[in-house]
């Protein structure tokens, strides 16, 4: 059996740049990798990534290994397993991590089973055991209620990292590294859930991901009216709006403005929760934010038990109040 | 069309937070008393993404549930919803499965059902939330999968799926046999009417153990596990909310705008 050794990250592009979590993954990636005196290798998987081989060295990588082939264009199972195996045969990495994003959601797991190891998904913090070496995966379950620590033995180690757990490194161009070509070795007679096309539901404004604030509503909104509220206060504050799943269940924002486990993870400086309870699920996208706020009705929601300031309010009284003096603050 | 739908029975995920204890000597979650199990919020979105697929197309929907001491009120939902057939995989054996060992032996009854054109899972179950048991089924079966479905639909004997991304969605098309795991996007799942209430009452579960579907014992369970779970703890938390009070509501709301410049939030 091949001897694992090192630390390899599966990178992802978004419109033609490392993607973010990519930086954060090297960063937490050149920690593991530092530990166990080894290296730290990302693959880019896809159609003309080369061009990110520097860039993803200037966040931390030692080697960049450059999958680069017209059929991985777009994100298929079956294309990226294939081309996934063939890295990991030739690398043989003691750790694999990968983004907990809408590929690695799918890509993981399967290719976890197909190399007959186990993977640990959504994780938010990870450590090296100095003694055994193994891998410490820490990962929220229950629906953030609680944290579970899982070691594997079987290699490689593999988990998938949550959004904006992990640090990137400062950028350094100056940083060395070794750029590797590998053949993507697909079989396209293979591929048999196939990609036909993308549609984008594009939002207006500032990007939830992004924003310096996010202004969320739940299901105490009632409807797509009150929604229009919160974009008037989340505009003052040059943020975005975000919502619980009820109120995307109830079809009054679209889902893309979802936060939470399943849905996006934002950590803005400031987020304001609108009539929504607090549920676990939902903290699980937003906790990390710099400052919760909190406007609900029922003192003994669980809100007021993860915000820093709240009022307890109906928000159709206190809403536009608190709008208009923050936009004469702001002024 | 001949479908399937794995539907897992975990703790009620919406009981509130304040309720959620862990007994940190054993690692197991303690279920808060008097709050009834449930299936898991995307299994029954599942099973709703499978009706959809009955009401155009016909068939048969076979629903599997794997655990020990499944509360057949429970488990019989699936059924009151419009399913056809339930089978359990019952036994104590499965207690501390993980990912691996749960997709095994739900891969083998499978093999033992035979002839199926979709499979549908939840995109995650509500309580590990780790979305790799329909992947699982898929890769130990060899056939495709895609996930994340918001719509399902056969159209000429492929499968096309809606996937639901960060900006939008993708369209897949699979060859059947398939394996497709399905977010709420999909839609609300539809209420059991009495009527199917008391077709469910009617229909007995098939149970299966172990030995019927011809697993191998050192793979299910416990002894199948590739993760070892070292520690579940809760996570303190430490915050302190401030609340502001005010004459009413607008007042505090007031209030409130001037606490959050003074302490340079805004
Ligand atoms: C004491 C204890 C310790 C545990 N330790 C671990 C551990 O170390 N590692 C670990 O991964 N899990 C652990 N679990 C949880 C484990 O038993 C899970 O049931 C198993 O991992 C499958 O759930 P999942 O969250 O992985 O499912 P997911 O992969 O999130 O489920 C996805 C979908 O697969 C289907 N599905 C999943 N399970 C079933 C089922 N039982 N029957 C029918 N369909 C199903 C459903 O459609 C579901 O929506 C532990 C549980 C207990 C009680
Ligand atoms: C596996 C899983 C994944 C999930 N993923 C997510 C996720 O990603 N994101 C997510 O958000 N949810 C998710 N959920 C759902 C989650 O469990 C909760 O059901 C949901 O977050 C509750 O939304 P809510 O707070 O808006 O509604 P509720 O819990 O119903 O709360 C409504 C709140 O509004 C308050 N209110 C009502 N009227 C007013 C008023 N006029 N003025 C002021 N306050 C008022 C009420 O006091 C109450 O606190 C998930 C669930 C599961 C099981």
């Amino acid at each position: 059996m091949a001897d694992y050794k090192g630390v390899l990250v599966c990178g992802e592009a978004i419109e033609g740049k490392l993607a973010g979590i990519t930086a954060e993954m090297l960063g937490g990636g050149r920690k593991l990798a530092d530990k166990l005196g080894e290296g730290l290798a990302v693959v880019l998987l896809g159609s003309g990534v080369k061009a990110l081989a520097q860039e993803a060295i200037a966040f931390g990588a030692d080697k960049v290994y450059v999958v680069d082939d017209p059929v991985l264009k777009d994100y298929q199972t079956d294309a990226y397993i294939m081309a996934m195996e063939n890295v990991v045969n030739q690398v043989a990495p003691r750790v694999l991590l990968l983004g907990q994003t809408s590929m690695g959601r799918d890509l993981a797991p399967r290719f976890a089973f197909r190399l007959k190891t186990a993977v640990s998904m959504d994780c938010t913090e990870l450590d090296i055991d100095p003694q055994s070496k193994l891998l410490i995966q820490t990962r929220p379950v229950y629906g953030g209620n609680a944290r579970a620590v899982f070691t594997t033995e079987s290699l490689p180690q593999m988990a998938t990292i949550r959004a904006k757990a992990m640090s990137p490194l400062q950028r350094d161009d100056s940083r060395k590294g070794d750029i590797v070509d590998v053949p993507s070795g697909v079989d396209a007679s293979k591929i048999k859930a196939k990609f036909v096309q993308k549609v984008k539901e594009e939002v207006a404004g500032v990007k939830l991901e992004e924003a310096p604030a996010v202004v969320s509503g739940g299901r105490g909104m009632g409807g797509p009216d009150g929604f229009k509220q919160l974009e008037a206060l989340a505009r003052s504050l040059k943020g975005a709006v975000g919502a619980t799943r009820p109120a995307i269940d109830n079809g009054w924002v679209p889902s893309s403005v979802q936060v939470g486990l399943t849905g996006k993870i934002v950590a803005p400086e400031v987020y304001i929760a609108i009539a929504l309870s607090g549920s676990s699920q939902h903290m699980a996208g937003c906790s990390g934010s710099k400052t919760i706020i909190a406007i609900n009705k029922d003192p003994e929601a669980n809100i007021f038990r993860e915000a820093r300031f709240g009022i307890v309010a109906d928000w159709k009284q206190a809403l536009p109040a608190f709008t208009q003096k923050v936009q004469e603050l702001l002024k | 069309m001949e479908l399937i739908v794995c539907v897992k029975q975990v703790p009620d995920p919406e009981a509130p937070p304040a309720s959620f204890k862990v007994d940190t000597a054993t690692n197991k979650v303690v279920p808060p008393p008097g709050v009834p199990p449930v299936i898991s919020t995307f299994d029954e979105t599942a099973v709703e993404a499978a009706l959809r697929m009955k009401d155009a197309k016909g068939g048969k929907i076979t629903v599997i549930s794997l655990g020990n001491n499944l509360v057949r009120d429970v488990v019989k939902k699936p059924l009151a919803m419009g399913a056809d057939q339930l089978i359990l995989l019952e036994d104590p054996v499965y207690e501390n499965s993980d990912s691996w060992s749960t997709a095994y032996a739900l891969s083998m009854a499978i093999k033992k059902i035979g002839n199926f054109d979709i499979i549908f899972c939840g995109r995650q179950a509500a309580d590990w939330d780790a979305g790799q048991v329909g992947l699982g089924i898929a890769e130990f079966l060899g056939i495709p999968s895609v996930t994340l479905a918001k719509k399902v639909e056969s159209i000429d004997g492929k499968v096309r799926v809606e996937r639901v991304v960060p900006d939008g969605f993708e369209v897949i098309e699979s060859p059947t046999p398939c394996l497709i795991t399905v977010t709420n996007e999909l839609g609300e799942p539809r209420y059991a009417p009495l009527k199917g209430i008391m077709k469910a009452a009617k229909i007995q579960p098939i149970i299966w153990k172990p030995q019927d579907i011809g697993v191998d014992p050192s793979q299910i369970g416990a002894s199948g596990r590739r993760t070892k779970l070292v520690k579940l703890f809760q996570p303190v938390k430490e915050g302190k909310c401030e609340i502001i009070e005010g004459e009413n509501a607008a007042d505090a709301a007031v209030k409130l705008a001037v606490r959050l410049r003074e302490a340079k939030v805004l």
